[in-house]
């Protein structure tokens, strides 16, 4: 046996977590309406693929965007030698631009504070590596990114402590969590160095209000601790209420800028995760720095920023696609939504994200996270959709599944629907409320055995959990 | 940079440390460019930037196959449609056929006597990101690995910064041309295991930066059996393979391998396309290794810097293009080997010697005839001369850890042939105004290589009056990112 590192041969990357087997289902059966229309749909994956028709007609009328034509090729030549670690001085602009557009030019972003990365993947690691040693800790509210475990920690050394969020609260983050979270790692004896927030959320899909991000800048600030804002989701805000940054809020709170950092990305916002464009923002000139030197290890291919630079650069394309963007996801978010509640099925409400909070507790044998595992093998092996469960996401309660939305063209989101309505009838009636959508028989046969099951539904042993959606109205989100 | 306090108690000490290297004096020459770099017409007095081992000698023919090939480029009328699905991509496995690309240009570069497998080919971002992935997989913090010297000055922060690794110099000599010797790895380890520092490998850069010399077969299959003898690892950073422009070929420890006992395991292989193809732009770091857990993992790492879909998918058309490749191998070989003889042959005229090479973008040229004394002191005032007076960015051999002061790394691809003739002009100026200025005799140039008696040069160069006095000012001497106004300007080699 040939002797490798401990990082090497330790778990640390993260794949041994059952979140891969769903993967693996769907590698190995990828659904295809023609070829494989048995095959496991993928709702495992925030992609953004909503907007492709309308950056290729932009790529159409702007062929100086790319190295490769003849209007960009006088270009190719200085692109492909320019490997400075600043990155291209219209790339930053270009990108320091999209981040306050999206942000309603509520606030300026310095180009000069723009730092490269691999992907959100790389910045996560990097930032991990400028401000904690191995060890040391950063407290992340759950539910989060399941990647976190790996990009933070993997090769850094630096552990994870959980910030509980529960139902009861919407999942959103209290003080009260936060100083148990920090207690906690005391007692553990490990220091904490940070607090990584997502926001918009993944998994939730919700934007955090102001007045709990005020309150997570000054428990930061009191514990002079660093703040890390993941924000790649941002652009994907697709409805009220608005997405607020902490770039903004440190504008009105006090605070020690120096432990404000954010992380962005193109692959949620522009649907770009190919192009590897992860940026890291620190209001900390020490970690621009460093961060920037670090950088060498996964720039952003030169071809790439110039496109980028160019894309970014045209205001009109940023507002337009801004604008799309919003609109095609809150279609989608509302029609996925509403569908699924005909079935009974509710998720957390939400306004950001490629996908939904999904709501399952009430289909669980019992609430232990073996069933919600149980659960999730039905629905990866018997309705063939490849969803996350919440415990991948480190989430404190059984029954909270990760569905995406937004990586899948109309009529494959039908055929999940179909599934997830064939599925519910069959399996668990009792959830279904009395009031349906009006379109079919299916309606039709469902109401009849609804009156009957309304009853069960109201029975205290039932299904009177918060969480479901009220009978009278379809177009009712589940709530907590 | 300067730490408060309070920031060292913030960051991390990987970020407080010094072992990013951007305080090496290496970097000064850099600082001496920027400010004032040459440009023939807007500048000719200033510095020429004989420091960048790029190769940028074949864009002509790049260009005109993008020109010929608009379905390399998904931004294309003709590419379009594939748009969405490369900018999707993102699969750590990288795009099968950039995978089957790579592997192919690798077969090509060495001679075709090994095939390379696409499913071993790992992305990284660029060499330094493969490098430090092939450490992070190999070696815990405190290991260390064995780098014969002298070697690539990134080295230190790529192998050592964010991993903890350590790096044991193996010290070659001039007297037998740099040779890595079984004897000088052995003595290397054995001083190491003294110490109770754990090697866990190798790493040799093959052809050698700053050397430009390749490897022979010998040394290899003693590397090879070094490495399974002490049961550690091979790592063969082989990024110059195809800037050899004359024999002796290129030969890769993959080949050697193939008629050897050995631990395959052992041996793994970086690449990018950043010197051989001239795309440092394009982060195209390769890990190639024999050893499946080590690619696995390496895999697994590669998603902090894959490399752009849309670059790969650019790559991929441009590399299986058999035609377009071979004729770009010939050529590129050809004109770095003109390029090469243009400044061996003037600097020749001049007396000035440079270790015989038939790779890379770079000449190891000798200058110990004019140090003052034997000393690394010495070459870095020898340095601060050529660097404010000559005007010209080379690069001390200090820098590259050479155990032999008066040696200097100097660029010869990443210029125009004006440039080229400007440059020689200027050492030739030097070296003559040198001579002129000694008043013993001096040993008359017939044409071949000659050297001056050292204690005559050394007077002419001891004046302090040839001293810049602000390059020794602390604010020069910081370590930092080149100034942002000059868009070529790299931070690294």
């Amino acid at each position: 046996m040939v002797s490798m590192s401990k990082i090497a041969t330790g778990n640390g990357h993260g794949e041994n977590s059952p979140y891969f087997d769903g993967w693996k289902a769907y590698e190995t059966n990828p659904f295809h309406p023609i070829d494989r229309p048995d095959g496991v749909i993928q709702m495992g994956l925030a992609e953004n693929q909503l907007c492709f028709e309308f950056i290729k007609k932009w790529l159409m009328e702007h062929p100086e965007a790319s190295l490769c034509t003849a209007e960009g090729v006088n270009r190719f030549k200085e692109t492909a030698l320019f490997q400075d670690y600043h990155g291209m001085p219209e790339f930053r602009q270009a990108v320091a631009k999209f981040m306050g557009k999206v942000r309603g030019d509520r606030v300026k972003f310095d180009p000069d504070r723009i730092v490269m990365s691999g992907g959100a993947t790389g910045a996560h690691e990097m930032v991990a590596f400028c401000l904690a040693d191995p060890g040391e800790a950063l407290l992340v509210p759950t539910p989060y990114y399941p990647g976190f475990d790996r990009d933070l920690r993997w090769r850094t050394g630096v552990e994870l402590v959980p910030v509980i969020c529960e139902s009861s609260h919407n999942f959103q983050i209290t003080r009260t969590a936060m100083e148990a979270a920090y207690e906690k790692a005391q007692e553990a004896n490990l220091k904490v160095k940070g607090l990584l927030i997502t926001n918009p959320s993944n998994p939730l899909g919700t934007t955090m209000d102001r007045e709990t991000l005020k309150s997570i800048v000054k428990f930061i600030n009191e514990k002079n601790i660093h703040l890390i804002g993941d924000e790649i989701y941002a652009a994907t805000v697709f409805k009220d209420p608005e997405f607020v940054s902490i770039s903004e809020v440190i504008q009105e709170v006090e605070c020690n800028h120096d432990l404000i950092h954010i992380v962005y990305s193109l692959s949620k916002d522009m649907g770009f995760p190919g192009f590897r464009v992860g940026i890291v923002y620190s209001y900390n000139d020490a970690v621009v720095n460093c961060a920037r030197k670090m950088s060498s290890y996964g720039l952003v291919s030169s071809q790439t920023q110039h496109l980028i630079a160019t894309m970014l650069n045209d205001d009109d394309f940023l507002h337009n696609f801004i604008m799309e963007s919003k609109e095609q996801l809150f279609k989608r978010h509302k029609y996925f939504t509403w569908s699924l509640s005909q079935v009974g099925i509710g998720s957390l409400k939400s306004n950001g994200g490629l996908f939904i909070w999904m709501d399952l507790r009430k289909l669980l044998k019992e609430k232990t996270f073996d069933a919600e595992m149980d659960l999730w093998r039905v629905i990866i092996n018997e309705v063939k959709l490849n969803v996350s469960p919440g415990s991948s996401f480190h989430c404190h309660e059984p029954g909270w599944f990760r569905v995406c939305f937004a990586n899948m063209e109309d009529n494959t989101m039908e055929v999940a629907l179909s599934r997830i309505r064939s599925f519910i009838l069959k399996n668990n009636e009792s959830i279904i409320p009395r009031k349906l959508c009006r379109r079919s028989s299916l309606k039709l046969s469902l109401s009849r055995s609804l009156s009957r099951r309304m009853d069960d539904f109201m029975s205290p042993a039932g299904i009177m959990s918060p969480h479901s959606p009220l009978p009278q109205s379809p177009l009712v989100r589940a709530r907590t | 940079m300067e730490f408060t306090r309070k920031n060292r108690q913030l960051l991390s000490r990987i970020a407080t440390n010094d072992r990013h290297g951007e305080n090496s004096p290496y970097f000064d020459g850099w600082k001496a460019y920027d400010s004032n770099p040459f440009h023939p017409i807007h500048n000719p007095d200033g510095v020429i930037q004989m420091g960048l081992a790029e190769n940028p000698l074949c864009f002509d023919l790049i260009e005109k196959w993008i020109r010929e090939n608009p379905d390399a480029s998904i931004c294309t009328a003709e590419g379009l449609d594939k748009f969405k699905d490369i900018a999707i991509y993102q699969d750590y496995h990288g795009l099968r056929e950039f995978r089957e690309a790579v592997a192919k240009l690798m077969g090509r570069v060495g001679g075709n006597r090994v095939t390379f497998d696409p499913n071993r080919i790992v992305m990284s971002g660029g060499a330094t990101g493969a490098n430090e992935t092939a450490i992070f997989c190999l070696a815990d913090p405190g290991d260390a690995f064995l780098v014969p010297s002298p070697y690539y000055a990134g080295f230190a922060r790529d192998l050592r910064w964010r991993t903890g690794v350590e790096i044991v110099p193996v010290h070659c000599k001039s007297s037998n041309n740099f040779r890595i010797t079984r004897a000088a790895l052995e003595e290397a380890y054995e001083k190491a295991q003294r110490s109770n520092i754990n090697i866990k490998g190798v790493i040799i850069t093959n052809p050698s930066n700053p050397l430009g010399t390749v490897l022979d077969k010998e040394t290899l299959r003693s590397l090879v059996s070094f490495v399974t003898d002490k049961k550690i690892h091979l790592v063969s950073d082989e990024i110059y393979a195809a800037t050899v422009f004359s024999s002796p070929r290129f030969i890769s420890v993959a080949e050697v391998m193939q008629d050897m006992d050995c631990n395959r395991d052992l041996i793994h292989i970086i690449y990018s396309l950043s010197k051989d193809m001239g795309f440092p732009g394009f982060r195209v770091g390769i890990v190639y290794s024999f050893n499946d857990d080590v690619t696995n993992c390496a895999r697994k790492m590669s998603s902090f810097g894959l490399v752009s879909s849309q670059t790969q998918f650019l790559l991929a058309s441009m590399l299986s293009d058999d035609e377009f490749v071979g004729n770009f191998l010939r050529e590129s070989s050809k004109r770095l080997a003109k390029r090469r003889h243009v400044f061996t042959k003037g600097l020749e005229e001049v007396g000035i010697s440079t270790i015989k090479s038939n790779a890379g973008l770079f000449f190891w040229m000798d200058m110990r005839p004019l140090l003052k004394e034997q000393t690394t002191k010495a070459e870095t005032e020898l340095w601060r001369v050529i660097i404010n007076k000559v005007k010209l960015n080379v690069s001390p051999g200090s820098s590259f850890h050479c155990s032999e002061p008066g040696w200097f790394r100097v660029c010869f691809a990443n210029m125009d042939d004006k440039t080229v003739e400007v440059a020689l002009d200027r050492i030739r100026e030097f070296v003559l105004q040198g001579k002129e200025e000694n008043n013993h005799e001096a040993d008359k140039s017939q044409g071949r290589a000659q050297r001056w008696r050292k204690q005559n040069l050394r007077l002419s160069f001891s004046s302090s009056r040839l001293y810049d006095e602000s390059l020794m000012s602390p604010h020069m001497i910081s370590p930092h990112s080149p100034i942002p106004h000059s868009p070529l300007v790299r931070a690294r080699t």
